[in-house]
């Protein structure tokens, strides 16, 4: 896929950007998943992309991560290809991708986020394995480090990754639906450290199912169905209108956003959770 | 023929020595192809052998090992691309695809054995062993060949470790870190191919997929991480192959293949039956201790709930009453209760039935679960 606008490789292309997403169609099957998506997101935000069942929200992230091919279009990160952009880069998947029987440790699985910086044949240290336990810590689950993986529970095989994902010294972190079917305990955990990356300017771009912790969580949106519908700060993007452009007739989910839309902060109506 | 004599068979030892190798390179690629569920790819590579066998055979004019392996591992190979195009391509599931493919190779191949039978002559020599596998006929010579095979497929797993277990654990990740993920699974699958190739004339192209499963199987039973699972698996793998030579040894005319494949299954069955913590006896053991666990919570979530419905810590509840509530059970569950010190029999009144009072202890327990139940929920 070559695009002439963004000039000869190894030419920065909006290097001031996190991510920069131009012209982004990626099709299955002949049906479009994500059409002509442009997007931009700045360094040292947190970010959610958020969008109704089927709107291609992981499609995006794997995309740009090049496991997905597109069929038009071109991603830049911090102005280069992901390619060239490997090592600056973590992903922490969809906790159900992989199979958890696998005969290894929390330990070792962590240990695995620093293979990208090896090399081939190497093997992991006394540093990296220091540097694993240290993230374990990060994600508050330390004393499970010789746990075999099949008896972790759900929230803890995410913090698992996510501590992966740390060990990986990134500057743009993207994770998929990272809260899905965690407990409350571990959602909390994984907000405050994601906050803390921000805050260290890290950038962290997130999708997320649950529209009513948006305002709380993100201070950046980007409102996806196929199409982008919106994206920005959370305050200016976030709106019911947005949200119901994307979501169309599925309204009862909306019922706490339009009080929130107001811009005062979500609070007034947090639903029992 | 006394232990010397047999043991220093010259026969028996060629045998032993390459059923020990075929052990260890099945065991170790087996772990990977379970691992990664493709086991059934093991199967398929082994009976696509088939034709391979005859064509290395029809193409050099002589049973040549070389030629005849190396025709085993081409059409094993090109039944591997043919499950991965059938798969990628068209909309057949994984398993129609092996099926498809492992039988359409083997039926040519027993056509082709067919044509080199037919055509007769002292130079067909008997290429149908390899169907079930003639171990008696391995020389030493032959021993070389499987021995540096293995080495070859043993030194790259070794080197290439952490490649393989990422690529196996987590393929996904691998490739968002830059691996050359296609590669290093068409990798694994040809090493799978090269152990089914090592055992061809062990064990042969029909049971040959039970060496590439049955230990890694059985070692994945008792182990705890792939390091650990790949050395069992290559041990177990060792220790079936001994077995069956043996076996085959002591009783002249029973088929050594099988009889490894057999000594391997044994393994298996007795792994799946009672390793700790992933064996069938060990899960079903902790399935009533579990609900003998609940059992004994709900009896003493019962008696909290009475106690507080009658204002009373020391109400004794009636055992026919707790027994309508809990079954037959809770006479049971009540004394491990007891046992436990959480709660004392009493006897309310003369004439009555018994009754069961909560202990201190066995206060604050039921208090404790019971805020454990409501934080759960919160």
């Amino acid at each position: 896929m070559k695009d002439l606008r963004t000039g000869p490789p190894g030419e920065l292309h909006e290097p001031g950007l996190a991510l920069h997403v131009e012209d982004l169609t990626v099709s299955y099957h002949g049906r479009p998943v994500l059409w002509d998506i442009d997007l931009d997101v700045p360094p040292g935000v947190m970010a959610a992309i958020v969008g109704p069942n089927g709107a291609g929200k992981s499609t995006l992230i794997k995309s740009v991560l090049e496991l997905v091919p597109a069929t038009a279009g071109h991603v830049r990160l911090f102005g280069k290809p992901y390619a060239a952009q490997r090592r600056r880069i973590a992903y922490v998947p969809q906790r159900t991708s992989v199979d958890w029987d696998f005969p290894t440790t929390a330990l070792d699985v962590v240990m695995m986020g620093r293979y990208g910086h090896l090399g081939w044949v190497r093997r992991p240290g006394a540093a990296d394995r220091d540097r694993a336990l240290g993230a374990l810590e990060e994600v508050g689950i330390a004393d499970l480090a010789g746990r075999q993986i099949s008896q972790l529970s759900g929230g803890q095989q995410q913090r698992v990754f996510l501590a992966r994902a740390l060990v990986q010294d990134a500057d743009l972190y993207f994770l998929d639906e990272p809260m899905a079917g965690v407990d409350a305990t571990t959602e909390r955990a994984i907000v405050r450290l994601l906050k803390g990356l921000r805050d260290r300017g890290k950038t962290v771009i997130v999708v997320h199912h649950d529209l009513q912790t948006v305002r709380e969580y993100f201070d950046w949106i980007v409102i996806l169905n196929v199409r982008v519908i919106a994206q920005g700060p959370v305050h200016e993007a976030y709106t019911a209108d947005h949200l119901r452009q994307a979501y169309g007739g599925q309204i009862s989910l909306l019922r706490g956003i339009d009080e929130g839309a107001v811009p005062v902060a979500g609070e007034a109506e947090a639903p029992a959770r | 023929m006394n232990l010397i004599d047999f043991l220093s068979d010259y026969t028996l030892q060629n045998v032993a020595m390459g059923a020990a190798i075929l052990g260890v390179v099945s065991g170790v690629l087996g772990s990977f192809a379970v691992l990664r569920r493709q086991s059934l790819v093991g199967d398929a590579l082994s009976h696509a052998a088939l034709p391979g066998i005859c064509l290395g055979f029809l193409v050099v004019g002589a049973r040549e090992l070389g030629a005849i392996l190396t025709g085993a591992l081409a059409t094993g190979g090109l039944a591997a691309l043919t499950i991965l195009a059938l798969t990628r391509l068209s909309r057949l599931k994984t398993d129609a695809a092996i099926g498809i493919s492992l039988s359409v190779f083997f039926a040519l191949g027993v056509v082709l054995l067919t044509v080199i039978q037919g055509r007769g002559g002292a130079s067909q020599a008997g290429l149908e062993t390899f169907l079930f596998g003639q171990a008696a006929a391995i020389l030493r010579g032959d021993l070389w060949i499987m021995g540096a095979i293995t080495l070859a497929a043993l030194a790259a797993v070794m080197i290439f470790w952490k490649e393989f277990k990422l690529v196996t654990f987590d393929p996904v990740f691998a490739q968002t870190i830059g691996l050359p993920v296609t590669l290093l699974e068409i990798a694994l699958t040809v090493m799978v191919a090269l152990a089914v190739v090592v055992g061809l004339q062990m064990v042969g192209v029909v049971l040959m997929a039970a060496m590439v499963i049955a230990p890694a199987v059985a070692a994945r039973q008792w182990t705890r991480r792939l390091e650990h699972m790949v050395i069992l698996a290559a041990l177990i793998g060792m220790a079936s192959g001994i077995t069956g030579a043996l076996i085959s040894a002591t009783a002249r005319g029973l088929a050594t293949g099988p009889l490894i494949v057999l000594a391997a299954s044994a393994i298996v069955v007795v792994s799946i039956l009672f390793a700790p913590e992933r064996g069938v006896l060990w899960e079903a053991l902790a399935r009533v201790r579990e609900r003998r666990a609940l059992r004994g919570r709900q009896v003493l979530d019962t008696l909290l709930q009475l106690t507080r419905t009658h204002a009373d810590p020391s109400y004794p509840a009636e055992q026919g009453m707790l027994d309508t509530y809990h079954g037959h059970e809770t006479r049971a569950a009540l004394e491990r209760l007891a046992a436990r010190g959480f709660v004392n029999p009493a006897r309310h009144m003369p004439g009555e039935g018994d009754h069961w009072v909560l202990t201190r202890e066995g206060l604050a327990e039921a208090e404790r679960l019971d805020a454990e139940i409501s934080g759960a929920n919160r």
